[in-house]
């Protein structure tokens, strides 16, 4: 049976739908289909090849490739741990310490950072380092990188202590459990998915920085993007590709796993309350 | 009440307060050792709000209430031996059925074992012991409310909170848990403190009832005292189903009230004090206590006319507009034994009160 305003009804619709998908995945697409082409070109497909992982893994530019890696990992890891613990905290207080002063004005203090232009944001970090005479190196990146990715760890946090009523701890509470239990026995594990959701976020927004970073890095030190761009600048090899595809990779593998932990919690959930 | 009967909860004289907002105004009461006692009254009338001080979860504005004689306004939730049945449940989605009915007695530092154990024990009273691994999710709507109950009485609580648990069943499921509550009642001797606004709920299940409306105490007793003895209209037009009447009190005489209603029918019933000649006050008359008949049984019959006869099953409900008066509705049992008759629409009957059918009420 159609539904009566069945989208796929409307006029265009298919013509703009894909018309999108190939703005947004075309581009993708060529990059990972000619990091495995055979020859320098980045234009002409010559039959495939591993070299260009190969490259990446044992090529001249390799040993600064694996260092930059390494740091955006260990960035990434740290930043996206520490931003999560702050933003539960924050989702916690926001939500479950009832109405305190300044309530507002916390929830719009800690999402404000999403609007502000990351140009504006990574000056104003530069400056701020440079004002306190912090010396810049990893650890700049990785305070940087705490700030910014708290709002995006708070995001799916806050989202889903939202979905948990509050009867659940004050049935534990109920149930002779002090306040303290009920946050880690009840509360923490119903969270456990929008912890999780958090973390990736931040942990793939954290890796793939490139303005801020650029700005609050000390000289020599370099994430995976900056890199990249340093390559960049001197011309366009596949090599570069490869890498790409390969961050690409591990974003794609992230994302899924964060919806698949989602899926199955909305399932459980829905089905528990279906049943009243 | 008896002198020999001891207090479990004593609220005195509380008072709760939203900001401007009082939810509810002085209420006292005192809830006995072992009962089954109910607190009935409309949506928004406060019943929540009393059941969440009385567990701990809202302060107390004014007033003070005791747990056998203690003051327990300064103890948190986890320090008061109540528990309770939350009206959603509130199962814990990430723990079995087990785990969710012996986290009371873990939280309460006994051994993971005896919790088990003592878990095993209220599944098996409320017979969902084959379910004890299942999930939350993994149960139905009745399972999930007895394993909510199961939770609540495990840790052997001193007073049991229900706030409406029964209301997001069906009917028939309804019925047979109203049996089963009150036999868990008498079975575990815990004070149960019932929430419901259905009516016949409370009056099926409770020993005794307190009518609240609009965070007032309207009248506390037994079901038949409610029932038959209400104090005011509220509760007479809360309970059942009556016919209210506004009538003009002529007379008191001998314990006896002569009254007249609009039409100049004329009705006689036990006086109830604060109440003298003159007045203008409503009489709840029962639909159950009224009989028709073709002439007068009594001199001081009312007469009118059938409108309608309502068949409902069991009963069948007549309504007849008295003559130059307002109109009644009397129910007769289907039984072979009853009194229904039936009555073509438009015949001229008597509508007769049962000795002590009308009720004057004070306001
Ligand atoms: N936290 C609160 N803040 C303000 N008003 C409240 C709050 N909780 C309850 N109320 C009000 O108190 C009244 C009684 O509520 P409640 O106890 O939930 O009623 P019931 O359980 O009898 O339906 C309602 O008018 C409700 O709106
Ligand atoms: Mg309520």
């Amino acid at each position: 049976m159609a539904k009566p305003y069945d989208l796929r009804h409307y006029p265009g619709f298919l013509g703009v739908t894909l018309l999108c998908l190939l703005i947004l995945y075309a581009p993708l697409g060529v990059v990972a289909v000619y990091s495995f082409n055979g020859s320098q070109s980045i234009t002409i497909w010559e039959g495939f090849s591993l070299r260009w992982y190969v490259d990446v893994f044992t090529g001249p530019e390799s040993a600064k490739f694996k260092q930059a890696a390494w740091n955006s990992f260990i960035i990434a890891i740290a930043a996206a741990t520490i931003a999560t613990s702050i933003a539960t905290l924050a989702a916690t207080a926001v939500l479950r310490a009832g109405k305190f002063r300044m309530r507002t004005l916390s929830i719009g203090l800690i999402s404000l950072p999403l609007m502000v232009p990351e140009i504006v944001t990574a000056v104003a970090t530069l400056i701020f380092f440079n004002a306190i005479a912090f010396e810049r190196g990893l650890m700049t990146i990785l305070l940087a990188h705490i700030a910014f990715c708290i709002p995006f760890a708070y995001m799916p946090i806050s989202a889903r202590m939202q979905g948990i009523e509050a009867s659940y701890e004050q049935a534990a509470m109920d149930l002779y459990a002090t306040r303290r239990q009920a946050f880690t026995r009840i509360l923490l594990p119903l969270m456990m998915p929008g912890i999780v959701s958090g973390f990736i976020l931040a942990f793939i927004i954290s890796l793939d920085d490139f303005i801020i970073t650029n700005f609050v890095k000390g000289a020599g030190v370099e994430t995976l993007p900056t890199a990249i761009f340093g390559a960049v600048k001197q011309g366009i090899k596949p090599n570069i590709m490869a890498i790409s595809t390969m961050l690409l990779a591990v974003s794609i593998v992230m994302v899924t796993l964060s919806w698949l932990i989602g899926r199955k919690d909305q399932k459980n959930l829905i089905q528990q309350r279906k049943k009243k | 009440m008896p002198q020999n009967t001891e207090i479990a909860i004593d609220v005195r004289d509380a008072v709760k307060r939203y900001g401007p907002f009082t939810a509810l105004k002085k209420i006292s009461l005192s809830i006995h050792d072992n009962e089954f006692f109910t607190l009935l009254g409309p949506s928004g009338c406060g019943k929540t709000t009393l059941l969440r001080m009385i567990a701990g979860f809202e302060d107390v504005t004014e007033g003070a209430i005791f747990l056998y004689g203690e003051g327990i306004d300064a103890l948190p939730p986890h320090k008061r031996p109540i528990n309770t049945v939350f009206q959603n449940y509130a199962l814990f989605p990430h723990m079995s059925v087990l785990e969710n009915v012996g986290f009371g007695l873990e939280m309460l530092g006994k051994s993971k074992a005896e919790a088990r154990a003592r878990a095993g024990e209220a599944l098996e009273m409320v017979q969902l012991s084959q379910f004890a691994t299942r999930m939350p999710s993994q149960l139905s709507g009745g399972q999930q409310q007895r394993v909510a109950l199961a939770r609540a009485l495990a840790p052997r609580p001193k007073v049991l909170l229900l706030d409406e648990p029964l209301s997001a069943l069906d009917l028939k499921l309804r019925k047979a848990m109203q049996v089963e509550l009150k036999h868990l009642q008498r079975e575990t001797g815990i004070t149960f403190i019932f929430v419901t606004h259905d009516q016949e709920e409370a009056l099926t299940m409770s020993d005794r009832i307190a009518v609240m409306s609009a965070g007032e105490l309207q009248q506390l007793g037994e079901a038949r005292d409610i029932y038959e003895r209400p104090r005011n209209v509220f509760v007479a037009d809360f309970i059942g189903e009556t016919n209210l009447m506004e009538v003009t009190v002529d007379a008191i005489n001998g314990g006896r009230a002569q009254c007249h209603l609009g039409g100049g029918h004329k009705l006689t019933c036990d006086a109830v004090e604060g109440i003298t000649p003159g007045a203008k006050v409503h009489m709840s008359l029962r639909p159950e206590r009224l009989f028709l008949s073709v002439e007068p049984v009594e001199n001081e019959s009312l007469t009118g006319r059938v409108r309608e006869m309502i068949y409902i099953g069991t009963d069948t409900a007549t309504i007849v507009d008295l003559d130059g008066g307002p109109q009644f509705t009397v129910r007769s049992s289907n039984s072979s034994r009853g009194n229904a008759r039936t009555f073509e629409p438009g015949t001229e009957v008597a509508v007769n009160m049962e000795h002590g059918a009308g009720r004057l009420l004070v306001d």
